[in-house]
C-alpha cells in the first residue's frame, strides 16, 4: 500500500491545472456543504451500546490495513469512482489518466444503477466514493432530490449535446436505447413481419411471441415501461395502462430478468429459447456480432426502431468528498476523446461527446433508433414507483 | 462436582462464548439493528404506522404466506428425497463413495442465474420430463431440493457413522426386526442431526432469493423478494425495516420451536471416532438398492449440471476447448481482469471465510453442548439468525454501520466477513449435535485423571467430533465460493469471485461469452468437488476407538 502511494507521489503532475481546478471547485464546495449541512442525519445518534459495538468492531477489525494515503488537497489523491455494476472500459484507459494527473482511481461497484444510488443515499455525509458514475436517466430524480451531487460543470460540456443535460449537478457522459430486438429468421419461418410500432404488439401475430422483463426487478424492463408511458401517456383515449391490458391478453411473456429473457425466452442470437420478440438494447444486434467468434457476415436479429425508450447515463461528485478538485478532473476525463471513443466497443452506448469518432463495426451494425421516447428524470422520480405498482396490478391481477 | 467447581465450569464455559458474540455483535447485530433502526426511524409517524401499512398490504401478506409454505414443502420434499442416500452413505462402503460425497456439495455453491439456466432447458416442453414445468411452483420445489440435497445426506450420514453399532445389535439380538430397531433404536439417536439439517434447508430456502425470482416467474413473491426490492429498488427503508422484522421473527419462532423438539429429544448416546459400522453391501438386495439410490443421486444432481459442462464444451456449435482458452485472456470485454484470476479471488476469499466460521463456530458450539440453560437457547437461536436474515438487509446494514471506527464498507476483509456470518450457522448445526453427544462421563474420567481441560478437548472431543469439523468446514468453504453478494455489498470489480465473473459474463449478449460463462462456471464445479474432497480427507485429531 505505502510503496503505491509513493510511487503515485513520485510521478510528474500538471500542478497549474489543478490549481486552477481546485480554486474553481473549493468555492462551490464550501456553499454545497452550508446548504447541506441542515438536511436529514443519516444516523441516529450512537448510544452507548452503539458505541461499545463500534468499538467490537474495531477490536475485530485491527487486521484490516486501512488504506489511507495523502490527504493534502493539492497533491496526488486516490479518487474512489463508484459504478454501477455494467461499467467497463479499456486497460489502459483509467491508467492513462492516472499517469497524467498522478492521481489514482479505486474503482467500485455497488450493484445496479438502482442499488447503486440507494447505497450512497444511505451512505450521504461519508460517502462510499468521490464520483459516482452511471446515474441514469431512471433513478437520477432521486439522486437530485436527495442532493447526493455537487455542483461541477465541466470544460468537456461544450462538445456534449444540449438536449443530454438537465442538471448542473451532474454532467452527461453516455446515452443508449432499450428496444425491441427480434429474431430475423424466426419471424421469416412464421411468415410474420416485424412489428413496426409499440401498438402493433396487442395485434394477434404477435400472440404469445413477446417476452418483456419485470419492471419491479430489471432495468431495462423498467426502460420498457416508461417507454409505454411516454408513448401512450396516462390520459386519452388509449392509455398505456390499456396497452398492458391488451398484452396481457395477448400472451405477453414476463421475466425477472434480462438474462431469462434474452438467454432463455429469446429464440434469437445467444438465446436458447422459442420467443422471436425480446426487449433489449439498440446495441444487442453489434454485440452478437462482435461477442461471436466467428463474426457472422450479418446480426441474426434486429431492432425495431420505434418506440425505444432513451437512457443517459450521467456522472457526478458525490458531495462530502474530500478529494473534490481531483474528481472533478476525472470527470473532465470521462468526457474526453480517448475515455469516449472507448465507450461504445465496451459498453455498447453512444459517447456523449460528439466530436468522439464511433468505431467502424459499431456504426456498421448499429441501428440508430428513430425518435427515441424518453421522460423528465424528476417526473420518472415522481411517479416510478406508482406505475411499477400498477403495471404489477394490470399484468399480475 | 460440588457447587463450587459447577459454578467455575459455569463460568468457564461461558468464556467460550465470548468469541462468537463479540464477532456476533460486531458484525450481525449492529449492523442489522442500525439498518432496522434507520427505517423505522424514517416512517412519517410512529413506527406502528409502518406495520399497520404493511399488514394492509395484500402482497405482503400473500408473500409471507408463500415463504413460510415452500421452505416447508421444500425442506420436507428435501428430507424425503436425501433420506435414503444419507443412509446408503452412512451405512454402506462403495466404489467412489468419496469422490461421490465430495460431488453432491457442488449443487449448493452454483450461481442461481447458472442453474436456472439449466433447469428452464430441463423443465421447458422440450425437456426429458416432457412437461412444462417453467414458471410453476413444481421448478421452485425441485430445484431447492437440488441445492440442498447434500445438507441432509452429509449431516445426516455423518451422525449415522458415528453411531456405536453395539446399539442396534443388542435391539436384534433381543428380537428386533431390521426396520424396528431403526425406527426405535438408530432414528432417535440421530435425530438431533435430523432436525439440525433439517433446519438448515428451512432457512436456506426460507431466504431463498435467485431461485424464486428466476424459476417462479412472476406469481411467486417472497419476503427476501421484496426486501430487495424495497431496498434497492424502491428505497423504502421503513417497508423494508417491517417486513425485515417479520422475516426475523418467523425464523426465530421456527428456530425455537425446533430447538424445543431437540431438548427433548437429546440423550447422551455413546458414539465411536471409527465409522466401524460402515461396510460393504453383502446381499443382493442391499447391493440393488445401493445402486438404486447412487444412480437415483448421480441422475438427480448430474443432469442439470452435465447440461453445462456439455454447454461449455460447444464453441460455434463445435465442440471444444475453446470457451475454456478464452478465460485466460481479458477478451471478450465482460470483465477487467481475465475471467481465469477469479478463480484465484474466490480462493483468497474462501480460506480465511472457512478459518473465521470454523474457529468462530466450535467455540459456540463447545459452549452450546456444555451448556442448556435458557441463555443457551437464546445463544443457539442468535446464532443462527444470520442465515435467516435477508442478504440485503446485512449488505445495507453494513454500509451504514460499519463507517467507523474503520470504514469497513469497501474493504475487502468485509466478504470473508460476511461470508463467515452466513458459514457459523452451518458449522454450529452440524457439530453442536454431535459435541453434545459425548459423554460428559468421558470427559469426567479423564478430568479425574489428571487431564486438564485443553488435553481433555484433544483427547476426547476432537476425535469424536473431527468428522464432524471436515462435514461443516466443507459446507463453510462451500458457501464462500458460491456466495453472490453483489446486489448488497460494495464489491471491487478488478478482484471478482467465480460467481461475479460469470454473472457479469451473462450480463452481454453473445455466443462468445455465454460458453465462457459455461465454463467458469464448470471450473467452479471442479474446484468445489475438488476443495470439499481434500477437506474431508482432512481429519483433525487422532483416530482412536473408545
Amino acid at each position: 500500500m505505502n510503496a503505491m502511494c509513493d510511487d503515485v507521489a513520485d510521478e510528474k503532475r500538471s500542478p497549474a491545472r489543478r490549481d486552477a481546478l481546485s480554486d474553481v471547485t473549493a468555492g462551490t464546495r464550501d456553499t454545497v456543504r452550508s446548504r447541506q449541512h441542515p438536511t436529514v442525519a443519516p444516523y441516529p445518534r450512537p448510544s452507548t451500546s452503539q458505541r461499545a459495538a463500534r468499538l467490537l468492531a474495531l477490536a475485530v477489525s485491527v487486521f484490516v490495513v486501512a488504506a489511507a494515503c495523502s490527504t493534502d488537497p493539492n497533491g496526488p489523491q486516490t479518487i474512489r469512482l463508484v459504478t454501477h455494476d455494467s461499467f467497463l472500459i479499456s486497460d489502459g484507459v483509467l491508467e492513462a489518466f492516472e499517469t497524467a494527473s498522478g492521481h489514482r482511481v479505486e474503482r467500485l461497484t455497488g450493484g445496479d444503477a438502482g442499488t447503486m444510488v440507494n447505497q450512497a443515499v444511505l451512505t450521504k455525509g461519508n460517502p462510499i466514493g468521490d464520483v459516482m458514475f452511471g446515474v441514469d436517466t431512471t433513478f437520477l430524480g432521486r439522486a437530485l432530490d436527495e442532493g447526493l451531487f455537487e455542483p461541477y460543470e465541466s470544460s468537456g460540456l461544450d462538445a456534449v449535446p444540449d438536449a443530454l443535460e438537465v442538471s448542473d449537478l451532474v454532467t452527461p457522459i453516455d446515452f443508449g436505447d432499450v428496444c425491441l430486438n427480434y429474431d430475423i429468421a424466426g419471424l421469416a419461418e412464421s411468415g410474420i413481419a416485424p412489428p413496426s410500432q409499440l401498438a402493433d404488439l396487442t395485434e394477434p401475430p404477435y400472440s404469445g411471441r413477446l417476452v418483456v422483463e419485470n419492471p419491479a426487478t430489471s432495468s431495462p424492463g423498467l426502460a420498457f415501461l416508461l417507454a409505454t408511458v411516454a408513448a401512450f401517456g396516462e390520459e386519452g383515449a388509449y392509455t398505456w395502462q390499456e396497452f398492458w391490458t391488451d398484452l396481457v391478453g395477448n400472451d405477453v411473456i414476463v421475466t425477472s430478468g434480462w438474462e431469462e429473457a434474452y438467454y432463455g425466452e429469446f429464440s434469437g442470437g445467444a438465446g436458447s429459447g422459442s420467443i422471436p420478440i425480446v426487449v433489449s438494447y439498440a446495441s444487442s444486434p453489434p454485440a452478437e456480432i462482435i461477442f461471436a467468434d466467428p463474426r457472422p457476415a450479418e446480426a441474426p436479429t434486429a431492432v425495431v426502431t420505434s418506440g425505444c425508450f432513451r437512457q443517459v447515463e450521467f456522472a457526478g461528485i458525490l458531495a462530502g468528498t474530500e478529494v473534490a478538485p481531483a474528481a472533478g478532473e476525472l470527470i473532465d476525463f470521462m468526457l474526453s476523446l480517448e475515455f469516449q471513443e472507448d465507450i461504445p466497443l465496451n459498453m455498447f452506448v453512444f459517447p456523449a461527446n460528439q466530436d468522439a469518432a464511433l468505431p467502424p463495426e459499431f456504426i456498421e451494425f448499429t441501428q440508430v433508433p428513430e425518435q427515441p421516447l424518453t421522460l423528465d428524470p424528476r417526473v420518472i422520480n415522481e411517479n416510478r414507483d406508482r406505475w411499477i405498482d400498477e403495471w404489477t396490478q394490470i399484468v399480475l391481477p | 462436582m460440588d457447587p463450587d467447581r459447577a459454578a467455575v465450569t459455569s463460568r468457564r464455559n461461558l468464556l467460550l462464548a465470548v468469541p462468537p458474540a463479540l464477532f456476533l455483535g460486531a458484525f450481525f447485530v449492529y449492523p442489522v439493528a442500525s439498518i432496522l433502526a434507520l427505517g423505522l426511524g424514517s416512517a412519517e409517524g410512529p413506527g406502528a404506522s409502518a406495520f399497520g401499512d404493511a399488514i394492509a398490504n395484500g402482497p405482503l401478506l400473500r408473500a409471507a404466506w408463500f415463504t413460510t409454505w415452500q421452505a416447508t414443502v421444500s425442506t420436507l420434499l428435501t428430507l424425503i428425497v436425501a433420506f435414503p442416500a444419507a443412509v446408503v452413505f452412512g451405512r454402506y462402503d462403495f466404489p467412489g463413495k468419496a469422490a461421490l460425497r465430495a460431488a453432491i456439495t457442488v449443487p449448493f455453491v452454483m450461481p442461481t442465474v447458472v442453474v436456472a439456466s439449466a433447469f428452464l432447458t430441463l423443465l421447458g416442453p422440450g425437456g426429458p420430463l416432457g412437461v412444462d414445468l417453467r414458471r410453476s411452483v413444481w421448478a421452485i420445489l425441485i430445484a431447492h431440493v437440488f441445492y440442498n440435497y447434500a445438507v441432509i445426506v452429509r449431516s445426516v450420514s455423518s451422525a449415522l457413522e458415528n453411531l456405536d453399532p453395539s446399539l442396534e445389535d443388542a435391539a436384534r439380538t433381543l428380537g428386533a426386526t431390521r426396520l424396528a430397531a431403526f425406527r426405535r433404536i438408530t432414528l432417535p439417536v440421530i435425530m438431533p442431526s435430523v432436525v439440525a439439517a433439517a433446519s438448515l434447508v428451512f432457512l436456506f430456502t426460507f431466504t431463498s432469493f435467485g431461485v424464486v425470482l428466476i424459476l417462479g416467474g412472476l406469481e411467486f413473491s417472497t419476503l427476501e423478494v421484496a426486501i430487495w426490492r424495497a431496498t434497492t429498488q424502491r428505497l423504502d427503508l421503513a417497508l423494508a425495516a417491517v417486513i425485515a422484522i417479520v422475516q426475523l421473527v418467523g425464523v426465530s419462532t421456527i428456530l425455537v420451536l425446533l430447538s424445543r423438539t431437540q431438548r427433548v429429544r437429546r440423550t447422551e448416546v455413546p458414539l465411536v471416532a471409527s465409522p466401524s459400522r460402515v461396510r460393504r453391501p453383502a446381499t443382493t438386495g442391499e447391493r440393488w438398492t445401493v445402486a438404486g439410490v447412487v444412480g437415483a443421486t448421480i441422475l438427480f444432481l448430474g443432469v442439470p449440471l452435465a447440461v453445462l459442462v456439455v454447454r461449455s464444451l460447444s464453441f460455434g456449435g463445435r465442440f471444444s476447448l475453446q470457451n475454456y482458452g478464452e478465460l485466460a485472456t481479458r477478451d471478450p470485454r465482460g470483465l477487467f481482469v481475465p475471467p481465469a484470476e477469479s478463480i484465484g479471488n474466490s480462493l483468497s476469499f474462501a480460506i480465511p471465510a472457512t478459518i473465521l466460521a470454523v474457529g468462530i463456530g466450535l467455540f459456540a458450539a463447545a459452549y452450546l453442548s456444555r451448556e442448556s440453560r435458557r441463555l443457551a437457547e437464546a445463544f443457539d437461536t442468535l446464532l443462527m439468525l444470520p442465515l435467516g436474515t435477508s442478504a440485503v438487509t446485512i449488505g445495507f446494514g453494513f454500509l451504514v454501520a460499519l463507517d467507523q471506527p474503520v470504514d469497513l464498507r469497501a474493504n475487502p476483509a468485509i466478504i470473508p466477513i460476511a461470508h463467515a456470518l452466513v458459514a457459523i450457522p452451518i458449522v454450529v448445526r452440524v457439530t453442536t449435535p454431535v459435541m453434545r453427544s459425548i459423554r460428559t462421563r468421558l470427559r469426567e474420567a479423564a478430568s479425574v485423571l489428571g487431564a486438564p481441560p485443553r488435553s481433555v478437548w484433544r483427547l476426547i472431543d476432537l476425535p469424536i467430533i473431527g468428522r464432524a469439523i471436515a462435514v461443516a468446514a466443507g459446507f463453510a468453504f462451500a458457501v464462500s465460493l458460491g456466495e453472490f453478494g453483489a446486489s448488497s455489498f460494495i464489491v471491487r470489480p478488478d478482484r471478482p469471485t467465480l460467481p461475479t465473473a460469470i454473472f457479469r459474463l451473462l450480463g452481454f449478449p453473445g455466443d462468445a461469452t455465454y460458453g465462457q460463462a459455461m465454463a467458469l462456471a464448470t471450473i467452479l464445479m471442479v474446484l468445489t468437488g475438488v476443495a470439499v474432497m481434500a477437506i474431508d480427507r482432512f481429519r483433525l485429531g487422532v483416530q482412536a476407538d473408545f
